[in-house]
């Protein structure tokens, strides 16, 4: 493999295993995009990009040599020894330049060539399209419209200029209402309900301090209400803690009056910010990363972190948001702080309760284009692409993904992925490679020309389609049951394995079902023509038929 | 003794039976002997038929005129049946309670109960310990079989038969047994074909505080050992536990009598502190997260299934990695021994991952190594009264088979529904098998009583328990033991508690993808033949 020209090498590295004793010799390079240890007995070799690098550790020199500690945005933990402290120290300090990127066309995105001419990027890049995808929801219809209020990111520069609101909102009243909104970002349609015609509108906290308000703010969630006929009201749902939101009202933010909002129920639902998602993470990986890790330590561990019940609180918030929208068809407003985090995970995995399309690998893939990238998840800040603010990084998406795994548990049938595709758009989001993640928001991206420059991820995905597929799935099932009840007892909540260790090989199940039975099913296949084959050999050729008509 | 005595209200009318994630259903309740039935006389409406054996403990409660009976049982699921009339449901409440405590064996259901179906092999003749020692000499003649048990007056606990280094005689056998926790003299528990390694199993020795030796035993063992090679021991319990024991008369092996063996020490707790913990089933209704993981916790099942899990991979390693033969016990050897003994052959022998090979496993390394299954499943998690010998002993094993067949999911011939099978049996059953507490107290089962295996053993159930993603495979099979890597049995915990229809419709659908294979090979292979047919029938058709 090429991996760019000019390279540095070391022989006689030990590549550590992190639980047991084991170890391998081999040979460490480094090149322009990549660390490569190609092991000497034989020449397996562990790839590792830079992009994927969140912290490299030289640890004090031992006897048998200098020990490098590197870890992974993909969990990926790697322990090597150097022999030498001298080239121990120049890894180390190429890693620390590589792994700081300061502008973006530093990124893998820009100089990665899967070999395609632009004709086949350009069709990469048209794969979703938002567009089709609100038609596909029935919008726009009599209630509900797109707007070009922010044709130029004018109204807000971290929304996606393509906006829709209800018929009724005029555009003053929508530039008041981003007045009065954090960011700017007012409230919007996100996913529309068709059979009950009601809608998931998202935005971020008003403005409101103590005692302010807002004229136009207050008319546009009478203008979502009016939209809906089915529900006298508007579910305000505040996915942060009340605690947290009553502290924003000193500077000046905080949560919506329902003395002010005469049509709105207002509901908090308590997940935590991005901080305490990032503690909680950092926790839990010190824990799994503990050797021989007794049962006891694991669980105190596991509780400790508060992991799995900020887990469970994303999917409680997604359930209490389907449930308002499929069973009482009432409109719903969500909303955090800015609205790109918390709102964004329960607005798309509610959607994704509401509604099979998503939970195709097409409709996953609108999904995340639609609620994360065009809505403006920070996703350069939260994963660190470029040298930034530390505070700023945060698991926000992965936690996302965790929970749709959770519920791939609890519903095997009902998706068309397996847990794969998971754990390859985990991969992605990290590895800088294709352009759909990069920057923050949609006004950065197409500064950054990057459907130009880099290629989409979607593409290369859907053409590994096969990969990817749960063989479980069944359309059928979707069918039957189309908004999915999962259950948020404790125990279905379980700690995932394939995420957190993918790469450490003996925390495994040596075999899988998964893979035996899709291995199986190409099987079938192949077996299938070849019956057609041979059937076409064996049956009797026409003219030997005693019932033929002569 | 007339069961009649004993049920005060034979039937009520009216009643009404709630169980979790099913619809409630109304009827008559009626008690026999041996069964609470609650019928609704409808079609298509499924009755209630529970063994009062299986009944661990019950409570009454009142409203008004209506009383309510909670029905806890040893297989985990909990019942409630509202019951019209104080009167009546007091008289029902006090049936159960003295029907489903009844001490004498002999009274039990399995004596009773005359099979509907056909025995195609009697499951009391398929596992004899004669039969098991066929396949020990086609592989070495290097152990015999003694009847020095044959009146059980060496060691009651053991089987009139065991397998014995050759050259040992019974006399020497006598001896050492005097040496040994009740008798419990080394024999062999595994033959590790690959590398000719053994693994033995025996009670404590009898050390005592002033370190009492024995030659015999000693010879014994020793004769266990290649010609300059060391051994291992197993000890199950700390070297602490193992030090308190011999003021009891109780010990271990000390390195000046054994210098060939390396003991070693783990921590797997005794029978007695095990009741406690499996009480996991009562809190899935907790909501919060982190109460859940802390009682998940607290009950320290998870660890326990761990730790046996780790010593059995250590006994396991000792034989196929490092070569050596391995002699396992703890104080009885008759709880964590055989955990450790039945799961290092789980994972060294193939054979043991077949449905039959499995069964062979649990007659020999469980009911006739003398697991005292009557008095340890006598009560379950619920029972209220306090434990005397009673411990999940046996479940403990099972939850780490179903770990290690989750692990390794093409490599076991049986699917969970075996093992929910045999903690269920263990627990309550129509059949003797799982009746008494050693080969001893068994003797005269197979002429009153019908044997697990005759059931088990014929073509629809095997069907039904066997695991469609079997392939066999030939290897020792290392399980990881990283708590990350061990899960909370569902299937048992939380049976009762959940709603497994998805599951149990993505399961069908496996079996579909897996049986629609099979089809189409067939196919494919027939059409085969069938070309070859024609091809030397019709010399047209053949390539020139």
């Amino acid at each position: 493999e090429e991996h760019g020209q000019g390279y540095t090498s070391v022989e006689q590295v030990r590549l550590l295993d992190r639980f047991s004793n084991k170890s391998t010799n081999g040979t460490l390079y480094l090149t322009a995009t990549h660390l490569i240890f190609v092991e000497s007995s034989s020449n397996n070799s562990t790839s590792i990009l830079h992009h994927h690098i969140a912290s490299v550790e030289k640890l004090s020199l031992t006897t048998t040599g200098c020990p490098l500690v590197i870890q992974c945005r993909n969990f990926r933990v790697v322990h090597f020894v150097v022999q030498r402290e001298r080239d121990c120290h120049d890894i180390y300090s190429s890693l620390l330049r590589l792994l700081r990127p300061v502008s973006y066309e530093e990124l893998y995105a820009f100089s990665y060539n899967p070999k395609q001419n632009d004709q086949q990027r350009e069709e990469g890049w048209q794969l979703i399209d938002l567009g089709a995808e609100f038609e596909r929801m029935g919008v726009p219809c009599d209630q509900w419209q797109l707007t070009d209020v922010n044709r130029d990111y004018k109204v807000c520069e971290t929304y996606p200029r393509d906006l829709y609101v209800p018929i009724t909102a005029s555009k003053p009243i929508i530039v008041g209402s981003s007045k009065f909104r954090s960011k700017g970002r007012f409230p919007v349609l996100t996913y529309f309900y068709q059979e009950k015609k009601a809608a998931v509108c998202r935005c971020s906290q008003p403005l409101s301090g103590f005692s302010a308000r807002c004229l136009e703010d207050e008319s546009l969630l009478q203008a979502i209400s009016k939209a809906n006929h089915n529900s006298r009201f508007v579910y305000v749902m505040d996915t942060r803690p009340k605690l947290n939101a009553l502290a924003n009202r000193a500077a000046g933010k905080g949560y919506e009056n329902e003395d002010n909002y005469s049509n709105i129920r207002f509901q908090f639902v308590g997940i935590e910010n991005i901080h305490v998602m990032r503690t909680s993470l950092q926790k839990l990986l010190e824990v799994i990363g503990t050797r021989s890790l007794n049962m006891s330590d694991y669980l105190v561990g596991l509780e400790s972190s508060g992991w799995l019940r900020h887990i469970k609180a994303v999917v409680d918030a997604a359930i209490f948001l389907t449930k308002a929208v499929t069973v009482e068809g009432a409109s719903v407003l969500v909303h955090c702080s800015d609205g790109w985090d918390r709102t964004a995970q329960v607005c798309s995995l509610g959607a994704l309760l509401m509604d099979p399309y998503y939970r195709t690998m097409k409709g996953f893939m609108v999904l995340i284009e639609k609620d994360w990238i065009s809505f403006g998840h920070k996703f350069a800040d939260r994963c660190d692409q470029l040298d930034g603010d530390p505070k700023e990084v945060s698991p926000i998406f992965t936690q996302f993904l965790e929970c749709v795994w959770q519920l791939t548990e609890q519903f095997p049938q009902a998706f068309e992925f397996s847990e794969w595709f998971l754990l390859q758009i985990h991969e992605h989001v990290h590895s800088c490679q294709y352009g759909n993640f990069l920057g923050n928001n949609q006004r950065q991206r197409e500064e950054l020309q990057l459907r130009e420059r880099t290629h989409s991820l979607w593409a290369f995905l859907m053409s590994e389609k096969q990969n990817y597929l749960n063989p479980f799935y069944s359309p059928a099932y979707s069918e039957v049951h189309p908004v999915l009840a999962p259950s948020t007892l404790p125990y279905n909540f379980k700690f995932w394995r394939n995420m957190y260790h993918q790469f450490d090989r003996s925390m495994h199940p040596r075999q899988s079902i998964l893979k035996a039975i899709l291995t199986l099913r190409d099987n079938s296949r192949n077996a299938e023509s070849t019956l057609q084959a041979l059937e076409s050999v064996t049956a009797p050729p026409a003219w030997c038929d005693p019932h033929r008509d002569l | 003794m007339e069961f009649a005595e004993l049920i005060k209200t034979p039937r009520v009318d009216g009643v009404v039976l709630h169980r979790p994630f099913m619809p409630t259903v109304e009827g008559t309740l009626c008690l026999t002997g041996h069964h609470l039935i609650l019928s609704s006389r409808q079609d298509n409406t499924e009755e209630l038929w529970l063994l009062h054996s299986n009944i661990d403990s019950i409570e009454k409660r009142f409203v008004g005129s209506l009383g309510t009976i909670i029905v806890k049982c040893k297989d985990l699921r909990v019942i409630q049946l509202d019951i019209p009339g104080m009167e009546e449901c007091l008289n029902i409440a006090s049936s159960i309670e003295a029907l489903s405590t009844l001490d004498s064996v002999s009274l039990m259901y399995p004596f009773f109960y005359r099979p509907m179906f056909e025995v195609i092999e009697d499951g009391w003749n398929s596992f004899l310990p004669e039969d098991a020692f066929k396949d020990l000499e086609s592989m070495t003649d290097e152990w015999r079989l003694s009847d020095v048990n044959k009146d059980f007056s060496v060691c009651p606990s053991y089987p009139p038969l065991v397998a014995v280094p050759k050259d040992i005689d019974d006399d020497t056998l006598r001896k050492a047994a005097t040496f040994r926790h009740s008798g419990r003299f080394p024999v062999l528990s595994y033959y590790h074909k690959k590398n000719g390694m053994v693994m033995m199993r025996s009670g404590q020795p009898l050390t005592g505080t002033n370190g009492r030796r024995c030659k015999e035993d000693e010879k014994l063992i020793n004769a266990t050992l290649r010609p300059g090679k060391r051994g291992y021991i197993i000890d199950t319990r700390t070297i602490n536990v193992a030090q308190q024991a011999k003021a009891r008369g109780g010990g271990f092996e000390s390195e000046a009598n054994y210098p060939q063996w390396r003991r070693i020490h783990k921590a797997l707790e005794r029978y007695e502190h095990l009741l406690n913990l499996f009480d996991i089933s009562f809190d899935v209704v907790i909501s919060s997260m982190d109460r859940w993981l802390s009682k998940l916790e607290a009950s320290s099942w998870q660890t326990h299934v761990k730790e046996i899990l780790t010593t059995a991979c250590l006994a396991a390693q000792c034989i196929d990695r490092e070569g050596a033969s391995v002699l396992v016990h703890g104080t009885e050897g008759t709880d964590s021994t055989l955990q450790v003994t039945s799961l290092a052959q789980i994972i060294l022998d193939p054979a043991c991952r077949t449905i039959r090979g499995f069964q062979g496993l649990v007659e020999r390394e469980w009911l006739q190594a003398g697991h005292p299954f009557q008095q340890r499943c006598a009560q379950s998690a619920y029972s209220n009264s306090k434990p005397r010998q009673e411990s999940p002993v046996f479940l403990l094993f099972l939850d780490c088979v179903w770990q290690i067949l989750r692990q390794f999911p093409c490599s076991f011939e049986f699917s969970e529904s075996f093992l929910v099978l045999l903690f269920e049996h263990a627990y309550a059953s129509q059949f003797g098998t799982f009746l008494g507490n050693s080969t001893a107290e068994r003797l005269s089962l197979p002429e009153k009583t019908v044997s697990l295996w005759s059931w088990v053993n014929r073509p629809q159930e095997l069907e039904r328990l066997t695991n469609p993603l079997y392939e066999a495979n030939s290897l020792v099979i290392w399980p990881s033991v990283a708590p990350q890597s061990l899960l909370l049995w569902e299937g048992v915990f939380l049976r009762w508690n959940r709603s497994s229809r998805c599951l149990d419709e993505a399961y069908e659908e496996m079996v579909h993808i897996i049986e629609y294979n099979k089809e189409l090979q067939n196919k494919v292979n027939s059409l085969r033949r069938q070309l070859a047919q024609l091809e030397t029938e019709d010399p047209l058709l053949q390539t020139p």
